[in-house]
C-alpha cells in the first residue's frame, strides 16, 4: 500500500496490485520507476492520469489513442513483447501522452510513442513507432 | 568524445555486434548502415529528444483534474477522423 500527497488529487492511497512499474522508466521523466492510473473510467473520460508513485509532483495526462484517431495501431518488436511479457494482446492498455500548455487549444498527443501496459503484471513502457505518419504532436483541437 | 575518421564503404564496430557502415556521402548529408542486436534500440536522436520534451511537459501540467474536466466539457468531442487531420 501507497500513501502519498499528491499534486493533482490529494492525498491517495494506492493498492500494491494497482503499481504499474516502468523498468525502464519513462524517458524525460527521471527519478520515477512506479506509477498508477487515476481518474480511468471515470467523467474525465478519454483522459486519465499517470500518476508518478517516486515523485508525487509528477503525473502525465493520457488518453485512448483509439478514441482520437481513426486507425491508429501500436507495432511492437519480439523484445519490447518480452519486456512487458506480453502474452495477451487483449490485456495491453494503450495510452497516448497528453501535453496541456496553458493555452489549452494547444493540447497534444504523442501518437508516436505509445506508452503500453500490460494489465496481468503491471509492467509498462513506452514504445517507439517508425511509422512516420504518426506524429509527437498530434493537436486534439483544430 | 571519440572521434574517428571513416570513408564511403567503410565501417566501425562498436563492441562485437553493433557495425555502423558509411554508405554514401552525399554534401552534408551522410547516409549510414546500422546492423545491431534487436536489443539494441536504434533513434534518430532528435526524435527521442523530441519525445522526453513532450514528456517533460506533460509531467508539468498546470490544470488539475477537475480544471481540466471542465476544460473538456467545453472542447468536445475530439473525435476527428484520420483523413481530416494530416500528420504533424
Amino acid at each position: 500500500m501507497f500513501k502519498l500527497d499528491t499534486r493533482h488529487f490529494g492525498p491517495i492511497e494506492v493498492a500494491d496490485a494497482d503499481v504499474v512499474t516502468f523498468p525502464n522508466g519513462i524517458p524525460g521523466v527521471e527519478g520515477s520507476m512506479r506509477f498508477t492510473l487515476l481518474g480511468r473510467g471515470k467523467d474525465s473520460a478519454p483522459f486519465f492520469w499517470l500518476q508518478s508513485l517516486d515523485q508525487p509532483e509528477t503525473a502525465l495526462v493520457v488518453i485512448d489513442p483509439f478514441a482520437i484517431y481513426d486507425g491508429y495501431s501500436v507495432d511492437v518488436d519480439d523484445e519490447e513483447i518480452a519486456e512487458l511479457g506480453i502474452r495477451d494482446p487483449e490485456r495491453i492498455l494503450t495510452l497516448c501522452v497528453v501535453v496541456i500548455p496553458e493555452d489549452i487549444k494547444q493540447m497534444r498527443a504523442n501518437l508516436k510513442a505509445p506508452i503500453l501496459i500490460n494489465l496481468e503484471n503491471n509492467v509498462g513502457k513506452q514504445v517507439m513507432q517508425h511509422n512516420d505518419a504518426l506524429p509527437i504532436r498530434f493537436f486534439l483541437i483544430q | 568524445m571519440l572521434v574517428l575518421t571513416r570513408k564511403r564503404g567503410q565501417s566501425l564496430m562498436i563492441g562485437q555486434d553493433v557495425e555502423i557502415s558509411v554508405i554514401e556521402i552525399s554534401g552534408d548529408q551522410v547516409r549510414l548502415g546500422i546492423n545491431a542486436p534487436k536489443s539494441v534500440t536504434i533513434h534518430r536522436k532528435e526524435v527521442f529528444d523530441d519525445i522526453c520534451q513532450e514528456n517533460k511537459a506533460a509531467a508539468h501540467v498546470s490544470f488539475n483534474s477537475q480544471e481540466l474536466r471542465k476544460a473538456m466539457e467545453n472542447l468536445y468531442p475530439l473525435k476527428r477522423s484520420k483523413e481530416e487531420s494530416g500528420p504533424d
